[in-house]
């Protein structure tokens, strides 16, 4: 199981190999503040990297996440909706935004590792 | 009051130091419905007149109370009038907020507004009975053309995001005309986010262009993006951190030369009227808000008025309706059949609203040029300028500038003054409201960290500006000191209500009263 990251501060997880699990950084939900809205992408749509997945809005701003790799939606968290709040509380867990089912190995040669992404995000 | 307690909290709710609740001559103010005395009322109807054969609703007479509240007019009249006390507005005090241009609106355009000829037309009325209307939007439409150059201007759209639509759908038919439908819209960071909502709404797919780090276009970038596929590249200018993009020229040439149209958002408009001619930019088309630039009241969701000036290449593909001069008078053009319309070339792309434009903003809004002239539009935009300028030189040292300036309309800093100080933008904002001021505009723009945009318009002496200075420099200070945490966490600490729970507003919404206890079905 590895975790890669975005310049965006989207985080992505692959679990097994084909599945994927995507969300955004405890950085990012640090900057929004407190989440009020969470729109998820629909299961069987088919996602392009880099392609504008899902959109998170705070009492401050609204955001767009970027998938950071291609695949199929297969399942969204369906608890979000109703409780925003848990992208602050638990961005890089229970916060997830979406799975995608990945067509091969996805390409994450332009993703950072943890270690790469801790040291951007102190560089911000 | 109880011991220890801090008398701003005491103030609040159940630890009142009143017996009622209220403070002073500011009353504790429940809602209308909870005001409610039934049976009470501000009128007298008389009874509904018996009829032979019961009523004659068919079965239709309601059972229940409709739930209005019943109150007398004495009652009503206290009620709106404290609620209006309550109310912060230009009429009330300096209104600073970056990017939605609070100026002063002259009581001159209120008086004219309310001429029975303008205040008392309908938009079904025969054309020959408003001609003086229909020469008012002829005559304003020639006084936007003028400023700035520009060879036609639609005038209907009824608000900013309302006339960037309007330019976007005649860019749209404009390109399908000539055969290159293009599929791309390009939008720099530093546009308002209203832009990229556009072109989308039009049906194009959005690329983002980034700012340099003078907070402008990053001209090189836009150039490697423009191809065949870009249909229109849209800019705000001034842009969003109140900064002129310099090379407007260079990129209207840049876009034209790839095939692709410009659309510059006027909104801050304002910093340039009388000073810059538009169509000297190359611009295709530009929306003006004539409620903010022109001085009319708005705010609140409107009303605006958002008419947008087309280049030759655009202008006959205008929306209807428009105004022409002919023989007989003033003509409304409302339809593609009317003579005047394909007759003349014109193939507009179809219709922005019903009726004719937001008219009451446009008497508004000739008024304040008329009365101010070229030469007082120009100073206008010059003391808007001098205004934000002014600010800028004195808190620079204390707040923290974005980007070098001079600036236009606005000045923009970012958060990195309240740095390791646990004091927030927002909690900075707050602090001032008890002050005296009504907050900037924070958060936004979105390239800069923790926003705070002010916008001090042509209205505000230096007086005002220097009560306003003082205030930001000793806050600002204040926060640095790193000793104000707890102060500024806590601010507003004067106001009716202390700091309300934006969080749970927006993620549990109470959107309308519900009765206590439930009504009889109505």
């Amino acid at each position: 199981m590895t975790m890669w990251f975005t310049k965006d501060h989207e985080w992505v997880r692959v679990e097994d190999g084909n599945t994927a699990t995507v969300g955004i950084t405890h950085y990012a939900q640090e900057q929004l503040g407190d989440v009020v809205f969470v729109e998820l992408p629909e299961v069987g749509r088919s996602l392009a990297k880099g392609e504008e997945a899902a959109v998170v809005e705070s009492v401050k701003a609204a955001s767009e996440v970027y998938s950071p790799v291609a695949g199929e939606v297969v399942a969204f968290n369906k608890d979000l909706p109703d409780a925003p709040g848990t992208v602050n509380t638990s961005p890089e867990n229970e916060g997830w935004f979406y799975q995608l089912k990945l067509d091969g190995d996805p390409d994450t040669s332009d993703l950072m590792d943890q270690a790469a992404y801790d040291d951007y995000v102190a560089s911000l | 009051m109880p011991e220890g307690m801090n008398p701003m909290d005491a103030m609040q709710g159940a630890n009142s130091p009143t017996v009622t609740g209220n403070k002073g001559l500011q009353v504790e103010e429940p809602l209308i419905f909870e005001m409610d005395s039934p049976g009470k009322s501000a009128v007298d109807l008389p009874p509904a007149p018996e009829t032979a054969g019961g009523d004659r609703l068919g079965g239709l007479k309601r059972k229940g109370r409709v739930g209005l509240p019943g109150l007398s007019e004495p009652e009503v009249v206290r009620h709106y009038t404290r609620l209006s006390q309550k109310n912060y507005g230009i009429d009330t005090g300096f209104f600073p907020l970056g990017s939605c241009t609070m100026k002063h609106n002259p009581r001159l355009n209120e008086k004219l507004a309310r001429l029975s000829g303008f205040s008392d037309v309908h938009p079904f009325q025969p054309t020959k009975t408003v001609q003086g209307a229909l020469e008012l939007i002829d005559t304003l439409a020639d006084w936007l053309k003028r400023m700035t150059g520009m060879p036609a201007v639609a005038m209907s759209p009824a608000a900013g995001a309302h006339g960037e639509l309007a330019g976007m759908l005649a860019i749209r038919a404009a390109l399908e005309a000539r055969g290159d439908a293009r599929s791309i819209v390009l939008v720099p960071e530093s546009a308002h986010g209203t832009n990229p909502a556009t072109a989308a709404a039009v049906g194009y797919k959005v690329r983002s262009i980034p700012a340099n780090d003078a907070g402008r276009v990053d001209v090189d970038a836009l150039k490697d993006a423009l191809g065949p596929d870009v249909a229109a590249f849209m800019i705000t200018n001034p842009n969003t951190c109140g900064l002129f993009e310099r090379d407007m020229v260079e990129i209207s040439a840049a876009c034209h030369e790839a095939g692709a149209l410009v659309y510059m958002d006027g909104a801050n408009y304002n910093a340039i009227m009388g000073r810059v001619k538009i169509a000297d930019l190359g611009v295709d088309a530009m929306h003006i808000n004539l409620h903010k630039t022109f001085s009319t009241p708005h705010g609140g969701g409107g009303p605006g008025s958002g008419p947008t000036v087309l280049s030759d290449a655009l202008a006959p593909f205008a929306p209807l309706p428009f105004v022409v001069k002919q023989d007989s008078g003033w003509h409304l053009v409302e339809h593609e059949a009317d003579p005047a319309c394909k007759g003349a070339g014109k193939t507009p792309f179809g219709r922005m609203k019903g009726y004719h434009g937001q008219f009451g903003v446009f008497v508004r809004a000739l008024s304040y040029m008329m009365s101010m002239g070229g030469d007082g539009l120009r100073q206008a935009s010059d003391d808007a300028v001098l205004n934000a300028n002014y600010l800028m030189a004195k808190l620079s040292d204390v707040l923290t500038p974005s980007f070098e300036g001079p600036t236009m309309h606005e000045a923009l800093f970012d958060d990195r003054f309240l740095k390791d100080t646990g004091v927030s933008t927002l909690d900075f904002s707050k602090a001032l409201i008890d002050e005296g001021f009504h907050p900037m505009t924070m958060y936004f723009p979105l390239v800069v960290h923790g926003a705070l945009l002010m916008e001090p318009t042509e209205t505000e002496s230096r007086q005002t500006l220097d009560v306003f200075i003082t205030a930001v420099r000793a806050l600002a200070e204040k926060a640095r000191s790193g000793q104000a945490k707890e102060y500024f966490a806590a601010a507003p600490h004067l106001t009716p209500r202390r700091r309300l729970d934006e969080t749970r507003a927006a993620r549990k919404p109470v959107l309308r009263w519900t009765a206590p206890e439930a009504t009889a079905d109505a």
